[in-house]
């Protein structure tokens, strides 16, 4: 059983080992492979997780079993806060986020929080794209260490 | 509706899968990135150096242990970090005579849970962040090891066996970090 400190040390060793500063179109590759880190963990999580779980009826389902036990079982607490349109819009508030939590608790190195973020938009996309919802996940970040994310489903046509 | 009969998920096991999945994604994005298996090694290598130096720190901290007054006193407190971190306890054997070089068998290895090395990877050590993080947590304590897997159950052995030598034991300057 992996101690939980061994997971954080490794996640900061992989966003710092990744994540490259020098222009612009390199930056936005590493974010790119930091949630592509993301999504492939949480495809496979996810089927671990729900493996005793009884099919999801609806999409809101999916998105609660997200907020509740998918965070908890992660991020140690639950999201704070769920808000959606109805239209397959979702925002997630986050007003602890474990990865932040360390890091600062006001506007301080606000600047680089993105990169530390772009893992759990992979995890978070990668979780429903195995319950079968594709999505685009968004993140937001005005004061450490709270954040939002917002999850856009795409409309099943 | 059915849905009251939440089961609640062992949270000890997830995070362990959490583990042992972010670091396979983490390995298969990296053979993405890097031409060789060696190169993935090397980075491997360094990725566990960077993290020992800052685990030392959390392992001091939590557990009260001392300095330590020789290499075998050492060992056993290597041992102690398996149990404490990847909750196994490798068993120390092969003590060179001079008792300066052991060996780690690793019954099970947490990191390599739900792997299988694929015929185009025979070079690669999987599990390579293991000696780097031995390295470079043995360093902010002053002693410098070489360390390295001789044996890997991904490759077909029986057990993993990780060979750690005694180099020196470092003196009053301050080591400097690898970029």
């Amino acid at each position: 059983m992996a101690d939980d400190a061994l997971f954080e040390f490794l996640f900061m060793e992989m966003t710092s080992s990744i994540y490259c500063h020098d222009d612009v179109a390199e930056r936005d590759a590493s974010v790119t492979k930091l949630e592509q880190i993301g999504f492939s963990t949480g495809y496979r999580l996810v089927e671990r997780l729900t493996k005793d779980w009884p099919r999801f009826k609806t999409e809101l389902d999916v998105i609660k079993f997200i907020c509740k036990e998918f965070w908890s079982a992660v991020y140690k607490k639950q999201i704070d806060n769920l808000r959606t349109n109805h239209h397959g819009v979702y925002v997630l508030h986050d007003n602890k986020f474990r990865f932040l939590t360390q890091m600062s608790n006001n506007k301080q190195y606000i600047e680089m929080a993105p990169k530390y973020l772009a893992f759990t938009c992979g995890l978070i996309r990668g979780t429903l794209a195995n319950l079968g919802i594709n999505s685009i996940v968004t993140v937001e970040v005005t004061a450490m260490p709270a954040c939002k994310f917002q999850v856009q489903a795409a409309q099943n046509s | 509706m059915s849905r009251q009969t939440v089961r609640s998920t062992d949270p000890k096991k997830v995070s362990s899968e959490l583990f042992t999945l972010t670091y396979g994604s983490l390995v298969a994005q990296m053979l993405k990135d890097y031409e060789s298996d060696e190169e993935v090694n090397k980075q491997l290598d360094r990725m566990g150096y960077n993290i020992g130096l800052r685990l030392i720190e959390d392992f001091l901290a939590r557990t009260n242990v001392g300095r330590c007054y020789d290499f075998r006193d050492t060992a056993e407190k290597l041992q102690m970090a398996f149990k404490m971190y990847l909750g196994i306890s490798p068993s120390i054997t092969n003590w060179s005579p001079a008792g300066d070089e052991f060996s780690l068998i690793l019954e099970t290895n947490p990191l390599t849970e739900f792997v299988e090395l694929p015929e185009s990877h025979v070079n690669l050590k999987y599990s390579n962040i293991i000696p780097g993080v031995i390295r470079g947590a043995l360093e902010m304590v002053q002693t410098e090891v070489v360390a390295c897997f001789v044996h890997d159950q991904l490759k077909g052995d029986s057990t993993s066996e990780l060979r750690v030598k005694f180099v020196r034991r470092l003196e009053d300057a301050i080591p400097a970090g690898e970029d």
